[in-house]
């Protein structure tokens, strides 16, 4: 996909993000919308799939920050992984499209994730996992900012660089808000990307919304580095009203706030 | 009189695990810098393309382990009992359990017998904590000779596990020419007076303990438990009723959520009293509406109702 189509991927899948929290009544759109970008660059123009989402060549995507999951859904209900109709049904009992993202109940996740900081200690594994058994997957994660307040991922970035995992790459989903407020006001990040650069990675800084950004980071590679792209994004991107607001990191827009963010996404 | 011979469950276990690597190529070992400790520095010896240090970092050894084992690969985490289970309790729950991975967690040095270190190395409450989480499976070998055969055992088994091994070593009271199976307890001693439940090394103690009754004319039935969860209590129960329902649990844990607790839930039915329970049934929880997922776990007043009124005709 060219950087036109991508945006308009995007788009979508950032509308269908927003309607499946609206009608779900809960759910999170703001760092949902800060990572849509990052996972459409992704899933449309880098990671190898097929068909079969448990195919065992696929390249693995970890959602470590797994309450920003509604677009990773419409996007695995986009490549036919799941039936477009369960976007009806987020957050419903038996219905693959749980809360927080489950291996268990949904084709196409490659790992349960939803409490903070575990994901990109799996991915960690998957990727040494990978180099292990001799395979060329490539494994990538997304990992908030306020979720790097966690001290596992300080473990398992240490233990990246250390087994020198060049096939792993790291997106900080750089908002700057969590929910009780900013990242600084509540425990600040410092100097983010001297710190993963003094842990070990061949680090980038991006702007997270700008395709062509994403992708000329995405093809980079420096053997025995890990890789740590920072994304620097606007909690609620798209949606007038969540943009950079503290208050949208975890509830669902009611009808009037709907409609606004219809309009604003260019939907119908 | 010769001399007892006296392992530690956890160089049985890394005994084991080691000869069954040679076989089985997807068995990798995890190790948070305490491989000389729980016994893994054997397997680090003898196939150190497939020993992965974790650092002193029992969070991400668990995590690490989870994405090995999304991999296809068979991981063997291990720590000592009170870092593995308690500190990374909710890195299991949630990265291991919760997705029902392939992952086996080896905590040594549980209970006391790891003296000298006190109390803050000393893991009593891993026991109560794994068997509260879904999916898991807990194993307790009694000696060296169960725990060398439980390597193969966990291996075999495709879920979650955790086996609790010690320190200390301990007299060999099983041969390794035992036919044992994960959730099938093991009768060492065959009485009538009292029926003895033990697990850990508290049975190699039993043993001893049996063995002196006997001689006081005390016969007492000895059932090993090796697999905590899922219980036996087929065989438990058949021991206990045997013995007129005199029965002794002993294990080296806390006595809330361990082997006795299990146990005793077990029996309660068998002295006139009628037991049910309203409660999660070990199962994870989903997302739901709020009514709906109550329904669906029985969390309700109607179930309530519908127990109560079964129990009020039984």
């Amino acid at each position: 996909m060219d950087k036109k189509q991508l945006q308009e991927k995007a788009r979508q899948i950032r509308l269908d993000a927003v309607e499946m929290i609206a009608k779900a009544g809960s759910g999170h759109p703001g760092g949902s919308l800060s990572a849509t970008d990052i996972m459409v660059a992704l899933y449309y123009s880098k990671m190898a799939l097929y068909e079969d989402p448990a195919d065992e060549r696929r390249d693995r995507f970890v959602l470590s920050k797994g309450h920003s999951n509604p677009p990773l859904y419409a996007i695995l209900a986009d490549k036919g992984y799941v039936p477009k109709e369960e976007m009806q049904y987020l957050r419903r009992l038996h219905h693959p499209f749980q809360g927080h993202p489950d291996s268990a109940k949904c084709p196409g996740i490659d790992c349960s994730t939803g409490s903070l900081g575990q994901g990109i200690s799996v991915a960690v594994g998957m990727a040494l996992g990978f180099k292990l058994k001799k395979m060329p997957n490539k494994v990538y994660a997304i990992v908030g900012d306020g979720e790097i307040q966690e001290g596992i991922c300080w473990e398992a970035f240490m233990a990246a660089a250390h087994y020198k995992l060049d096939d792993l790459t790291v997106f900080i989903d750089k908002n700057g808000l969590q929910i009780d407020g900013t990242t600084d006001e509540v425990m600040s990040l410092g100097d983010l990307k001297a710190k993963m650069e003094a842990f070990g990675f061949a680090m980038d800084e991006i702007d997270g919304h700008d395709f062509d950004q994403i992708l000329t980071a995405l093809d980079k590679f420096t053997e025995g580095k890990p890789h740590c792209i920072i994304a620097n994004t606007v909690k609620g991107k798209g949606v007038s009203f969540m943009e950079n607001a503290v208050g949208w990191h975890g509830k669902a827009p009611n009808a009037e706030q709907l409609e606004q963010a219809r309009k604003d996404l260019g939907g119908n | 009189m010769a001399d007892v011979v006296k392992k530690a469950t956890r160089h049985g276990y890394s005994e084991g695990l080691v000869e069954l690597a040679a076989q089985h190529e997807d068995i990798i070992c995890l190790d948070a810098d305490l491989g000389s400790a729980t016994g893994s520095q054997a397997f680090r010896k003898a196939y150190p393309d497939r020993y992965i240090e974790a650092g002193i970092a029992e969070q991400d050894l668990i995590g690490m382990a989870a994405g090995l084992a999304r991999t296809g690969l068979s991981p063997f985490a291990n720590s000592f009992a009170v870092f593995a289970a308690g500190r990374a309790f909710e890195i299991i729950r949630n990265s291991v359990c919760y997705p029902n991975l392939n992952v086996k967690i080896v905590g040594s040095h549980c209970g006391i017998t790891p003296a000298g270190d006190g109390g803050s190395h000393q893991c009593i409450e891993d026991v109560a904590a794994m068997r509260a989480l879904p999916n898991m499976t807990v194993l307790s070998p009694c000696d060296f000779n169960q725990a060398k055969l439980m390597a193969k055992l966990l291996y075999e088994h495709k879920g979650p596990c955790y086996m609790r091994t010690s320190r200390e070593p301990m007299p060999i009271v099983t041969s390794l020419e035992d036919k044992i199976e994960i959730g099938k307890a093991q009768i060492l001693r065959h009485g009538s007076d009292v029926c003895i439940v033990a697990t850990g090394v508290m049975t190699a103690l039993a043993v001893a303990a049996v063995d002196e009754l006997a001689a006081e004319g005390v016969n007492a039935e000895l059932v090993n438990i090796h697999t905590i969860k899922p219980l036996d209590m087929d065989t438990i129960a058949a021991g206990v009723k045997k013995c007129g329902g005199k029965v002794l649990v002993c294990e080296e844990a806390n006595m809330y959520g361990g082997l006795g607790e299990a146990v005793a839930r077990g029996l309660v039915e068998t002295d006139g009293i009628k037991f049910d329970h309203v409660a999660v049934m070990d199962r994870f929880g989903q997302s739901g509406l709020s009514g709906e997922l109550l329904e669906e776990y029985g969390i309700t007043s109607a179930n309530i109702k519908a127990h109560a009124a079964a129990l009020a005709k039984r």
